[in-house]
């Protein structure tokens, strides 16, 4: 458990060192996720240990936001003033680019390899 | 002297993280239980239930939103560590990735354009100031890429953030049943369409759908960040 968190702070520790010296435009975790990612392929899969504390993390992600989702509070005014053109936009082009990603990709992959 | 004590409970408790950490992890079971209880019923999505639950809360009893974040922030920390350990459900779909990376490739930055476009486009048209206009671009990707890009192309990073949250909230309500609507059963398609459009609440709604699903949002998530990156500074210039 210790062991793999460890592994996990370590990757996204590396994540922010590089992007911070490499002003990569992506974020320190993402850069993490690519370092677990190469370091699985190298090895050829994860420990027990590792994927019982990934699984952890994962369970429960959608609580993961909900601090930065409060924050929502801070723009109640500005959000109040123009609240037609934010919440049209955000919910039409939201259903625009699920819409078109998925249709693209369920057309442009190859039948049945997702299974 | 009870009014004096709880006077007292009460500065000892505003003045600690315990009870607004405590209150979100509240929050969010009563969201989640709500969810379940209603058959998971898009309408009632756990992070919208318990982000309400606690602004309302923070108003009736005027706690600040600093205030309230130095308890959540042990929660928030863990966002990090939980992305980084997105690279699991990926490396287990390590083959049905090998077998899609093109498809993947233009279904992701045809996804990011349409995403940035058709947001400042609508919000234009409806009259949004050219501020909100631009905050607007980057409200697809991950958190603090999408901050960064506001600040680049001149919206305002902490609005951005705002609308990265709602966009996050309307992608996991409406994106499973627009999908299964449009007969988009293909997991690979549902998760990448999920991850492009809604970022990290988005890849959270996936997870919970199937596995692969969940791999393929995380990778789009991670990936639109890179291309919203480069892509949205230059479609930001048509609308300036």
């Amino acid at each position: 458990m210790i062991e793999s968190l460890a592994l996990i702070l370590l990757c996204q520790l590396i994540g922010e060192v590089l992007v911070r010296l490499t002003h990569l435009p992506v974020p320190g975790p993402v850069i993490g996720m690519g370092l677990l990612f190469a370091g699985l392929v190298l090895r050829g899969g994860p420990s027990e240990k590792l994927t019982a504390t990934a699984n952890g993390l994962l369970q429960h992600l959608s609580l993961l936001f909900v601090p930065a989702g409060v924050g929502i509070m801070l723009h109640l005014g500005l959000i109040e003033a123009q609240w037609l053109p934010i919440l049209a936009a955000l919910l039409v082009s939201t259903a625009i680019t699920i819409a078109i990603t998925g249709w693209l990709m369920q057309r442009l992959a190859d039948k049945g390899a997702g299974e | 002297m009870i009014p004096a004590d709880l006077q007292t409970i009460w500065v000892y408790l505003a003045a600690q993280p315990l009870l607004t950490l405590t209150l979100t992890l509240l929050a969010y079971l009563a969201g989640r239980y709500l969810y379940l209880k209603s058959n998971s019923s898009p309408l009632l999505n756990p992070v919208m239930v318990a982000v309400v639950v606690l602004i309302v809360l923070l108003k009736l009893t005027h706690t600040d939103y600093q205030t309230y974040f130095q308890g959540a922030q042990f929660v928030h920390f863990l966002l990090g560590p939980a992305t980084v350990a997105l690279a699991l459900p990926l490396y287990r779909q390590i083959n049905a990735l090998r077998r899609s990376v093109l498809a993947v490739a233009v279904a992701l930055v045809v996804g990011s354009a349409v995403a940035a476009l058709s947001a400042m486009a609508i919000a234009k048209v409806l009259g949004g100031e050219q501020q909100t206009v631009l905050s607007m671009a980057p409200k697809s990707v991950t958190m603090p890429i999408a901050m960064g890009v506001a600040e680049q192309i001149g919206g305002l990073p902490s609005l951005t953030a705002a609308m990265v949250l709602i966009t996050g909230i309307v992608g996991a309500v409406i994106g499973p049943s627009l999908l299964t609507l449009m007969k988009i059963r293909d997991p690979r398609a549902r998760g990448l369409a999920m991850g492009t459009a809604a970022h990290g609440i988005g890849t959270a709604r996936a997870l919970t759908e199937s596995e692969t699903a969940g791999a393929f949002s995380g990778l789009a998530m991670g990936l639109n960040g890179a291309v919203t990156a480069i892509l949205v500074p230059i479609l930001a210039g048509w609308f300036k």
